[in-house]
This record gives structure tokens, C-alpha cells and sequence, in this order.
């Protein structure tokens, strides 16, 4: 349901906290319909990009628009056809289930309430549950909350920060099941995570680092920008061949995701040369390997901003 | 959506909200009916203390060497201010019932040739005993003073005990000086001051505490939704201490309510909405709930001491008096302590009522501009 319409459309956006950029005139556009992954490490500026597009923090330079409406002086506007879901859980632990969601309808002032929260709740399959005090509810389920509580007025635009910190994966994946079937609806998500899972479950994803969009573009396309290459070393006392790979020209990564060493360098042939030298007499097996967007990501935070912000199409 | 600048689905989210998590926060609960009863029983004692320059005005029918004696001693003592000495007796009675006067003393038609004759006449001494604390120390300065001025002018037939002079005294409005019956309408207004204040500290402090101001400020509910939903419900629990602390006072003190209940009940929503607003202040400026406690504690303790509360507002010095103006509590209990003991009713207390809707007025203004409208 991607269409041409930007719901988010912010330029040079930028802010500072008591001196310090925390975001440093970033540029993105978010269209109808889209599930855009905002990823970088903690403390790169992702909560601080989504508070200033939802009017929780004023920007310090740049412009924007979110569902059309200024970020800066509309941002009441942009409150009401809003979901938030903060990193923190925060609805109320002294609420119950529906006493939560009887709040939030009051607040959007949804009629007829009742109906509105019997929906939520059904959806949620929490209606057995609802005078429970959701501070006894497990971090899955105060999550379901949590996003059930910031669509029941119907937003056009979702903002989800974090959402699966610390969720198990059978509720993470039920999670995104949801998200997907609300992208479906129309709903347009804009999501931080620093899951490599959820990443690839984005239409697009735009990598911040140190307050600057470093990458952007479809997980392929962040994959291929990066210019890296790399190999997959099988057998042999891999934790040797590892430590000794990392002092080697040409080799900025070698990680062992169980079996397989992922050797990763940006110059195939050096790689090559590396890779050979090392493992000669090991008993060791090399082969081409493909490059995943968790390598890129290593890279990316390894260079702290220095990677070129490419990626096919402008966005 | 339409966008609506005022709402009241959205201030009664939040009211509802807090009257929940008020109603299971127990312990909280708990406080709110328990410590009044609690206070009630511990103040019960009094509290002692001896001011002096009261404000005293004399009814003077006879103007003889014997009376300007007394006067001239009454003036000297330090226990008397006299105020005015040609009034008349209605002027008098208005000056004591509004509490510009702790004392009127009148002196009788004939008094001095009642005096040389050796008749004994009286001199009516009459008390504003709200405060009985206050006004017995000059009781009995005053004894000694008529005496002291008899024996001067060395007339009357100067029997060792009256002087040749017989003293009726009237305690006014709290005839048997029970100092609980002061003690109670204080109480009142401390026991508001106090935990109105705290209650309310707490109520934004504990949001962002908790990480829930995040998800509120990310609605559309505006600034003064939030607060109005905020500071009703606390306005509301304000008044179930009342009733708690009228009934145990009627019950266990005895205290009378001499005026109209609903003249003290509208003081009392005044007041406490001045409390409640000044509370929610406090908790836009706090950055945790610790501090908006502290907050309370350091208004809370001028608030006692300079209220006319713990010591008697004529007995202390002028910057005192000065900052006790600025007090709620202060026009709180005079008002009060009118409608309770002296009957007064709504017109008498608009002198006292007035200063609290104008403090309650500026910390409204206050509290809407500290309000953070983001999370900067």
C-alpha cells in the first residue's frame, strides 16, 4: 500500500542538548504505507529524531512536516493523528488493561468509548484479562499493550521506538505480524530497533550514526553500498585463525557465527590474499561468502559516521 | 479530526485516572483520613505563648485623671496598642468581630466620682478569646495595671484586692478559653496546607518519574486539561479531610460552628485550590518526587509558624507578620476562626477571602507557564 504521499518529510533537522549536536541536520522522508527501520547504536539519536517529529522536543535548526502539518508549530495536530509507543513502557502499572485504554479513548475523545476499548481489547485477546493491573502483565504482552493503546484512534502514522527491547522472539515475531497487517491497513511506521531481524522486516531502513544518516535504502541496497565483501571459513581452530585475521591487512571484521568464520573486508583482493596466508596449513576451508546487513552495521558503527550516505534512490 | 482547544473528555481522563491510582495507592489513602485524626488528637494540647502589643481600643464615657492613668499605664504596658479611644460602643464590637481589636475596655458614665465615692464601679474588659493564648497574658497584666493607676491618684477607698474597682471580664466567643477550639480551625488549615500540597507535589513529579509524563505529553492533551484534570481530584480528597476532621473535632472537642457551613465550605474550596495549584507548582519545578517533598516541607514550615497557627500572628514582629500575609494559610484561619467561633458569616470574611483568591490567581499563572509543553 506504498504510495507516493510523504507522511514524514523533515530537512536538516537538527538538536542540540546544552551544547552538544545529538542530531545533526538529518534529512528523511517516510511515505504512506511504508515500514521504515530507523537503526543505529544507543545514543546515536533515534528517540531524539522521533520525539522532535511527534512535538516532544523542539527542534534547534531545519524544518519538517509530519502528516503535512509543521513539526514545529503544528505538533497539537500532529498529536492527534499520532501512535507513540515509547521505549519505556508508560501507560499506568496502577491501571488495569481497560482502565489504560478507558484513559487513552478519553483523551482522543473516541465515542462511543466502550466500543472502541471492547475492540482493542478483542484484537488484543486481552478481554479475559482486562481488569488485570498491567503492571503485573509480562514485557511481551505490556508491549501488545503498549502498541495496542497507541493505534486505538485509528493514527496515520505509527512511531514505535525500541518496541521489542527485551521480548522474547516468539512475541517479537507476533509483534511484527501486527505491524505488517497495520502497514497493510494503510499505517505508516516508523521504527527503531537495533534487531538485524526486524531491519530486514522494514520496506526500508535508515542508519544513524552520531546524529547522521549514514545509510538508507532497502536492506540489499544498504548491503551493496557498503562495499563489502566477504568469506566464509569452515574448520580449523577458528578462534586462532580469527585472532590472527584481525591483525591482517585488508580484514576489518572476522566474526564466528557458530560454525562459520565471517571474514569481511572492503578490497576483495586483499581479502583474498589475507584470508589464503592465514588459513594455509590450518586445515581450514574458504569460500565466497555473502555480505549480511549485520556485517554492514559493524562497519558502519566502526566508522562512526565516516561512510558515505548512498543507497540508491533519494529518500 | 477536529482539533478542540478545550476538552473535557481529556480532563476527565486524567481526573478519573488519578482518583484510580489515588484510590489503590493505599498507603496514600490511608494518610489522607488518618493524619488529620492523628494531628487533631496530638495538638489538642496548647501551645503557649505570651504576645504583646494587642490592639486594644477603649470606650471612655468618663475622661477623668484616673482614667487617663489607666490609659496612659495600658499604653506603657506592653501588652496593649491602644488603638483608638474615642470610639463608641457599636464601632468598638465591629472592630473586635472583624479582628482589628483584641480588646475593648469600657469605661463606664460617672466612673470617677462612682470611684471616689468608694462605689466600686466596673470597668468592662471584653476579650477576643478565639485565641486564648493571646489574649490571657494581657488579662492579667490588665489586673494589676487598674490597680497600679487607683493607687496614683490615691482615690477610692483602695480595697486590697479590686482597687476600688470592680473588673468584669468577657471572654468573647470562646467563653471558657478552650484552647482547642482555636487549636481545630488551625488544624484545619494546616492538615490542608500540608497534605493538599504534598498530594499534589507528587502528581506530575511521579509521571516523570515513571516515564508516563512521555506517553501523556505525546497525546493531544493541552496544558491546562492536564492540570485541571490533576488538581480536581485532589480538591475533592481536600474535602474528605474536612468532613473527617469536622466531625472528629465536633466529636472529641466539642467544637462549636457558630457561622454558615457554607460560608466555610467556600473559604475552604478556596483555600484548597489555592494549595492544590501552589502543589502542582511545586511539581512542574521539581525534578523528582523527592524534591517537590522538600518543596512542601520548606513551605509547609513558614506556613505553620507565621500563619497565626503555632504562635499568635499580633505576637510577632513586623517582617514576620509581613511574610504571613503572603500565606494562604494565614487569611485561612482568620477567616475561619471568624466562622467557626464567631459566627461571622460570608460578608465579615470577604476581607480574608479576597487576599487568598488573588494568591490563588497568580499561582494559577505561575504554574500554567512553568508547565513544560515538551520534554526539553
Amino acid at each position: 500500500m506504498v504510495n507516493g504521499e510523504p507522511i514524514i518529510d523533515i530537512r536538516g533537522l537538527t538538536k542540540r542538548f546544552s551544547g552538544r549536536t545529538v542530531v545533526d541536520a538529518i534529512d528523511m522522508t517516510v511515505r504512506q504505507g511504508e515500514i521504515v527501520g530507523f537503526l543505529g547504536p544507543n545514543g546515536s539519536g533515534k528517540t531524539t529524531t522521533i520525539r522532535m517529529i511527534c512535538g516532544l522536543l523542539r527542534p534547534d535548526g531545519g524544518t519538517g512536516t509530519c502528516l503535512g502539518y509543521d513539526i514545529a508549530r503544528e505538533s497539537h495536530l500532529i498529536k492527534l493523528n499520532v501512535g507513540y509507543m515509547t521505549q519505556r513502557f508508560s501507560l499506568y502499572e496502577d491501571l488495569t488493561i481497560r482502565e489504560n485504554l478507558d484513559f487513552v479513548g478519553r483523551l482522543y475523545e473516541l465515542e462511543p468509548r466502550a466500543d472502541f476499548v471492547d475492540a482493542a481489547l478483542d484484537r488484543l485477546g486481552l478481554t479475559g484479562r482486562q481488569h488485570q493491573l498491567a503492571g503485573t502483565l509480562s514485557g511481551g504482552w505490556k508491549q501488545r499493550l503498549a502498541l495496542a493503546a497507541s493505534v486505538m484512534h485509528r493514527p496515520k502514522l505509527l512511531l514505535l521506538d525500541e518496541p521489542t527491547a527485551g521480548v522474547d522472539p516468539k512475541a517479537r515475531r507476533e509483534f511484527w505480524d501486527e505491524i505488517h497487517d497495520l502497514a497493510g491497513e494503510g499505517l505508516t511506521v516508523l521504527v527503531s530497533t537495533h534487531y538485524m531481524d526486524e531491519a530486514e522486516r522494514c520496506h526500508r531502513i535508515v542508519y544513524i550514526s552520531y546524529g547522521t544518516i549514514v545509510a538508507r535504502g532497502t536492506v540489499p541496497e544498504v548491503v551493496a553500498a557498503s562495499g563489502l565483501h566477504t568469506i566464509i571459513i569452515r574448520g580449523g581452530d577458528q578462534a586462532t585463525i580469527a585472532r590472527r585475521l584481525r591483525d591482517r591487512a585488508g580484514i576489518e571484521q572476522a566474526a564466528i557465527f557458530g560454525n562459520d568464520l565471517h571474514v569481511v573486508g572492503a578490497d576483495p583482493v586483499v581479502l583474498e590474499t589475507s584470508v589464503a596466508a592465514t588459513i594455509a596449513g590450518t586445515g581450514a576451508t574458504a569460500e565466497t561468502g555473502e555480505t549480511i546487513l549485520e556485517d554492514v552495521f559493524i562497519r558502519l558503527m566502526n566508522d562512526g559516521g565516516a561512510a558515505p550516505d548512498n543507497g540508491g534512490q533519494p529518500t | 479530526m477536529r482539533y478542540r482547544r478545550f476538552s473535557g473528555s481529556r480532563i476527565t481522563a486524567v481526573m478519573a485516572k488519578e482518583v484510580i491510582q489515588m484510590r489503590r495507592d493505599h498507603l496514600t489513602f490511608a494518610m489522607i483520613i488518618g493524619v488529620p485524626i492523628l494531628q487533631l488528637i496530638l495538638f489538642g494540647y496548647a501551645i503557649n505563648t505570651d504576645p504583646r502589643q494587642l490592639p486594644t481600643v477603649v470606650v471612655a464615657a468618663d475622661a477623668g485623671p484616673v482614667t487617663r492613668s489607666l490609659m496612659a499605664a495600658m499604653d506603657t504596658s506592653d501588652y496593649f496598642a491602644i488603638a483608638d479611644r474615642a470610639v463608641d460602643e457599636p464601632t468598638a464590637e465591629r472592630l473586635i468581630a472583624r479582628g482589628e481589636a483584641a480588646f475593648i475596655v469600657t469605661i463606664p458614665d460617672h466612673f470617677e466620682r462612682d470611684l471616689v465615692r468608694g462605689e466600686r464601679p466596673q470597668i468592662l474588659v471584653q476579650a477576643d478569646a478565639t485565641d486564648p493564648a493571646a489574649t490571657s497574658g494581657g488579662l492579667n497584666a490588665l489586673t494589676t495595671l487598674i490597680e497600679r493607676a487607683i493607687a496614683r491618684n490615691g482615690t477610692g477607698s483602695g480595697t486590697p484586692d479590686g482597687g476600688g474597682v470592680e473588673l468584669v471580664l468577657h471572654r468573647l466567643y470562646n467563653p471558657e478559653g478552650i484552647t482547642a477550639h482555636n487549636i481545630v480551625p488551625g488544624l484545619l488549615g494546616t492538615i490542608l496546607t500540608m497534605t493538599t500540597i504534598l498530594m499534589t507535589g507528587l502528581a506530575l513529579t511521579r509521571e516523570v518519574e515513571r516515564g508516563t509524563i512521555e506517553n501523556l505529553m505525546a497525546t493531544p492533551a493541552r496544558p491546562h486539561e492536564i492540570m485541571l484534570g490533576k488538581i480536581v481530584p485532589y480538591i475533592g480528597f481536600g474535602f474528605l479531610q474536612v468532613a473527617v476532621i469536622l466531625i472528629a473535632a465536633a466529636l472529641l472537642f466539642a467544637v462549636p460552628l457558630e457561622g454558615p457551613l457554607l460560608a466555610l465550605l467556600t473559604v475552604t474550596l478556596i483555600f484548597i485550590a489555592a494549595n492544590v495549584t501552589l502543589g502542582y507548582t511545586f511539581s512542574t519545578i521539581a525534578r523528582n518526587q523527592m524534591q517537590a517533598m522538600q518543596m512542601t516541607f520548606f513551605f509547609f514550615l513558614p506556613s505553620i509558624l507565621l500563619s497565626g497557627f503555632m504562635f499568635p500572628y499580633r505576637g510577632m514582629p513586623g517582617w514576620a507578620q509581613a511574610l504571613g500575609e503572603v500565606i494562604p494559610l494565614t487569611h485561612f484561619l482568620r477567616a475561619v476562626r471568624a466562622i467557626m467561633l464567631k459566627g461571622s458569616g460570608m460578608v465579615e470574611v470577604i476581607p480574608h477571602v479576597w487576599p487568598l483568591a488573588v494568591i490563588l490567581a497568580l499561582i494559577s499563572v505561575v504554574a500554567l507557564a512553568r508547565y513544560r509543553r515538551t520534554l526539553d
